[in-house]
């Protein structure tokens, strides 16, 4: 980049500090968007005065501009730390991080701060606060003027599909859980920052709600592409929101760090193979989709009862195969014309063959 | 007729039943001539007096608490000491303090002596409770807070002590009535205020009307403090009556 970054700048890897391309092409929306940041983990370290043991061990891996990269390790596993050395929370206490190919370190951790979204599980609304202010509080600290601070404040309460008007002057005592889970999102992505932290955000949501949030969150990052790091104890949370997974043990060791499908198909070793359970070989199965494989030929079988869809991932055919007794069930494109069947050999085969080569299921669906 | 009578002459009517001391010297419970003739010389001056002895005590307590919570709330340390001396200040009984603090050079037997006392009783309740309302400041919000990059200044400011302030305006109550209540009493140093006419009335036979006016504006100096303060509260802190879903 053009302003040299002293002594720093012949590491091996000299990032852009944002890699113009990676997404804001793609992406159509919003003339000020910023583009996602890489982020690269160089060897950190977090030793705690006074404990033997250090809470985080030679970290390192990168995350892409624009990919979602799971923290995921049971409790002790330093996953929350690792996340919080990012932004500075917590000070690290050997190695680098850079983000956007710049180091951490060099800069005020305030204004580190302020561009980089921040959401925890228990979202820490300002109760004094409408939503309106409570999103509009990184733009304010950036100093932004007041139009565009409104502009922005409207444009995010409806891409979280909220009425400006109707959710706008509310406090956050007014809202439901799932509501003030949005907000906090909403306010993170407030200054369009490059990088998203996130913690356990669906974390305190009940199940049902959970999975739309997931579900919702996966969308809205499809439109705004930003880099995150996204922390959680669940491995199917992380199996479901990850481009990438990196699977830490305790004492803050990096076990595995890979692509869903890879994980599931190699754990590297007994701890990942534990971790992500015996049923990996369903969870493969629930990356994929019917769309994705070759199905059956119909052989002139009409469906019966409610026929499967394109988009059904392979996994939940195969539990409504066996919920018919092992039958083959038909498969229906949108106008409702079989496609095919899924059969129990037909997912035996795929789960035995080597071949069976997990498409990235963050990528965009046709 | 009678009563045309008895207003309207220049040189009372001492004698009989219905001349115009009558209730003082009956020493009855309310004389309301004694009232209306006494309230432009004695009683509204009095009360101003109060007021202003009142706002100056808890507006001085309250910035010499705020800060001391506020460094408190920084530095634990600093906690203990300032409860062991506000708490010793706060149980001296109020007539043993102005004992104390009279013969000071300086004091003396002055409104500044009265001042120094009122203050002294307001520093506990009040530097408790800020304390306790900052640092019952949910940690995440304090978190997210930082996280978002607020450096502490502006923490303080924007967050935590606007999410105190419901604790604070409690504590600033609390010490506006005892204040109130408590400077009648200070009287005896600086003789004014609405202790002024309390203790005149009591000082030879008690003089019913007088101490029960007096009495009674002190009562309702307190209940119309605490009222507005109720209301500023209301004002500030809109989120607090905010109910859930």
């Amino acid at each position: 980049m053009p302003n040299d970054r002293t002594a720093q700048s012949e590491g091996p890897s000299p990032f852009p500090p944002a890699e113009a391309g990676a997404g804001s092409s793609t992406r159509g929306h919003g003339e000020r968007s910023v583009s996602p940041a890489t982020l690269e983990l160089r060897n950190v370290s977090k030793r705690y005065p006074g404990q033997r043991e250090p809470a985080i061990a030679e970290l390192s891996f990168s995350v892409g501009a624009g990919e979602v990269c799971v923290l995921v390790g049971p409790s002790g596993s330093g996953k929350t730390t690792a996340m919080r050395l990012i932004n500075r929370m917590i000070a690290l206490t050997s190695g680098d991080i850079l983000l956007g190919g710049r180091s951490v370190l060099e800069r005020e951790p305030h204004e580190l701060r302020r561009e980089i979204g921040y959401v925890i599980q228990q979202i820490g609304l300002f109760p004094h606060q409408t939503v309106t202010d409570n999103i509009a509080t990184v733009p304010r600290l950036l100093g932004w003027d007041k139009s565009r601070t409104t502009s922005r404040v409207e444009e995010l309460l409806e891409l979280i599909g909220m009425d400006p008007r109707e959710i706008g002057p509310r406090y956050p005592a007014q809202l439901s859980g799932g509501q003030r889970q949005r907000v906090g999102v909403a306010r993170a992505l407030a200054a369009d920052p490059p990088l998203m932290l996130m913690d356990e955000p669906f974390g305190a949501i009940d199940p049902i709600n959970r999975h739309r949030l997931q579900d919702e969150f996966l969308r809205l990052q499809a439109q705004v592409r930003k880099t995150v790091v996204f922390v959680t104890h669940d491995i199917d949370e992380a199996i479901k929101m990850g481009d990438k997974i990196a699977i830490l043990r305790q004492g803050g060791h990096l076990a595995q760090y890979d692509t869903p499908a890879e994980i599931l198909t190699n754990p590297a070793d007994e701890f990942v193979a534990e971790f992500v359970g015996a049923d990996r070989a369903l969870k493969r199965l629930g990356l994929t989709t019917l769309q994705d494989i070759e199905l059956a030929a119909p052989n002139g079988i009409e469906p019966d009862g409610q026929p499967l869809k394109l988009t059904t991932t392979v996994r939940d055919a195969l539990s409504r195969v066996l919920a018919a007794g092992g039958r083959p069930q038909a498969v229906v494109d949108d106008n409702g014309k079989v496609e095919g069947l899924v059969t129990l050999e037909l997912v035996g085969g795929l789960l035995g063959s080597d071949a069976f080569e997990h498409p990235d299921h963050s990528e965009p669906a046709p | 007729m009678i009563a045309l009578a008895a207003s309207g002459p220049v040189i009372p009517t001492f004698g009989g039943g219905t001349s115009a001391f009558a209730c003082e010297r009956a020493n009855r419970l309310f004389c309301p001539d004694w009232v209306s003739h006494n309230w432009g010389t004695v009683l509204w001056p009095a009360l101003r007096q109060h007021v202003v002895l009142t706002l100056i005590a808890v507006s001085i307590g309250f910035v010499i608490s705020t800060s001391l919570a506020l460094i408190a709330y920084r530095r634990r340390w600093v906690e203990r000491p300032v409860l062991i001396v506000t708490s010793i200040l706060y149980t001296i009984p109020s007539l043993a303090l102005f004992e104390l603090l009279e013969p000071i050079p300086g004091l003396g037997l002055s409104r500044t002596t009265a001042e120094v006392a009122l203050v002294s009783y307001t520093l506990l309740i009040m530097f408790r409770n800020t304390l306790t309302g900052l640092r019952e400041v949910p940690a995440d919000v304090r978190d997210a807070a930082a996280g978002m990059g607020m450096g502490p200044m502006q923490s303080l400011l924007r967050v935590e002590l606007p999410l105190a302030l419901p604790a604070i305006i409690a504590g600033v109550r609390i010490a506006t009535v005892t204040v109130i209540s408590l400077a009648t009493v200070a009287s005896l140093i600086d003789n004014e205020g609405l202790g002024a006419p309390i203790l005149s009335a009591i000082s030879n036979e008690v003089f019913k009307t007088e101490l029960i006016v007096a009495g009674g504006m002190a009562v309702g100096l307190a209940l119309a403090a605490d009222g507005l303060l109720v209301i500023t509260q209301r004002l500030l802190t809109p989120w607090t009556r905010a109910g859930g879903t």
